[in-house]
């Protein structure tokens, strides 16, 4: 009997009544953070839909600079790797180890390819002088308008992808912490809450991707 | 029990594929000229996806219901930024100025 008040109280940290609590208030702050991620993000695509509107025929113009192959190749990528966090989620509820660092470990490498192809895209747009700035070669006579693209492009997909960054330094602290076994179906928190921030981060990129990419193509 | 939701792998095959094939869906209608039906459509099968990652892979579905109002305010301001701002430079040709800007 004292061995099971033992497991009990110490399931949860001492502020907390129970280990349901804790879960809950863990839920709440996590998705507290993520109503502000979307109201930071909202910004950015606030910013892009007015200037798109003020400037259509540039923005046109200057998003057909943009490969909507890799474009497509890369929300592949990341769908599929929201597919293989879900999963880790799940293997994590059903108390597998192995499986949860598998999916993990996909994950982290779907993250690296979509990173990967997103910095072969940058190379391109560095090679063919889009980078805004006193360097920036078009010179159409909208050029100042696609400028005005090219610096949202970078500055939204840059920030989307500094948050796949963190998700992937994020990524191996909890690869790791899996191995050892830190994780079990009774006390999973950590691997369900960087799922919410890797989904959203996820829902960025499906919203990014017509948006640069898509947007007047025909 | 500090468990959340446990979905089944069904569900996650079936919300994977039908963003598969949204995402192939949307890259098709880019390329067809549907005028000013172009970037609705793309939108719009944006803001499906987006509901599917919430929904089932973010368990929003299954969540408490102080989870879902979390989630409903957001998507609430959201509104808000995008309509009052917007409201501006969208309504601008609609109306001559009486008085000409004189600097």
């Amino acid at each position: 009997m004292s061995d099971t008040t033992a497991a009990v109280v110490h399931d949860h940290a001492h502020q907390f009544d129970d280990a349901e609590q804790q879960y809950s208030a863990s839920s709440l702050g996590m998705w507290v953070f993520l109503v502000q991620e979307i109201m930071f993000f909202s910004g950015l695509f606030l910013t892009y839909a007015a200037y798109r509107y003020a400037h259509a025929g540039a923005f046109a113009h200057a998003s057909h600079h943009l490969d909507v192959t890799l474009g497509t190749i890369n929300t592949v990528v990341l769908i599929g790797s929201s597919l293989t966090m879900a999963l880790a989620v799940h293997s994590a509820q059903m108390g597998q180890r192995r499986p949860l660092v598998t999916f993990l470990f996909l994950t982290l490498v779907l993250g690296s390819v979509f990173l990967a192809i997103k910095s072969v895209e940058y190379g391109h747009k560095f090679e063919e002088g889009l980078i805004p700035g006193p360097w920036f070669m078009p010179t159409d006579p909208d050029a100042a308008e696609q400028q005005l693209f090219f610096s949202l492009y970078f500055a939204m997909t840059g920030m989307h992808a500094l948050h796949m960054i963190i998700g992937a330094v994020a990524l191996i602290y909890l690869i790791v912490k899996s191995a050892a076994g830190r994780y079990t179906s009774a006390y999973y928190t950590p691997i369900e809450m960087f799922g919410l921030y890797w989904h959203f981060v996820d829902i960025v990129w499906i919203f990014l991707f017509p948006l640069l990419y898509l947007f007047a193509r025909h | 029990m500090s468990t959340g939701h446990v979905v089944s792998l069904k569900v996650y095959f079936a919300v994977f594929t039908a963003l598969m094939v949204l995402t192939a869906l949307t890259v098709m209608a880019a390329f067809v000229d549907l005028g000013p039906i172009n970037n609705v459509v793309a939108l719009t099968i944006a803001c499906t996806k987006a509901s599917l990652v919430i929904l089932f892979f973010m368990h929003v579905r299954y969540s408490d219901r102080l989870i879902q109002l979390s989630v409903a305010t957001a998507l609430l301001f959201v509104l808000i930024l995008m309509a009052f701002t917007l409201a501006d430079p969208l309504t601008r040709a609609w109306v001559r100025p009486v008085v000409p800007f004189v600097r």
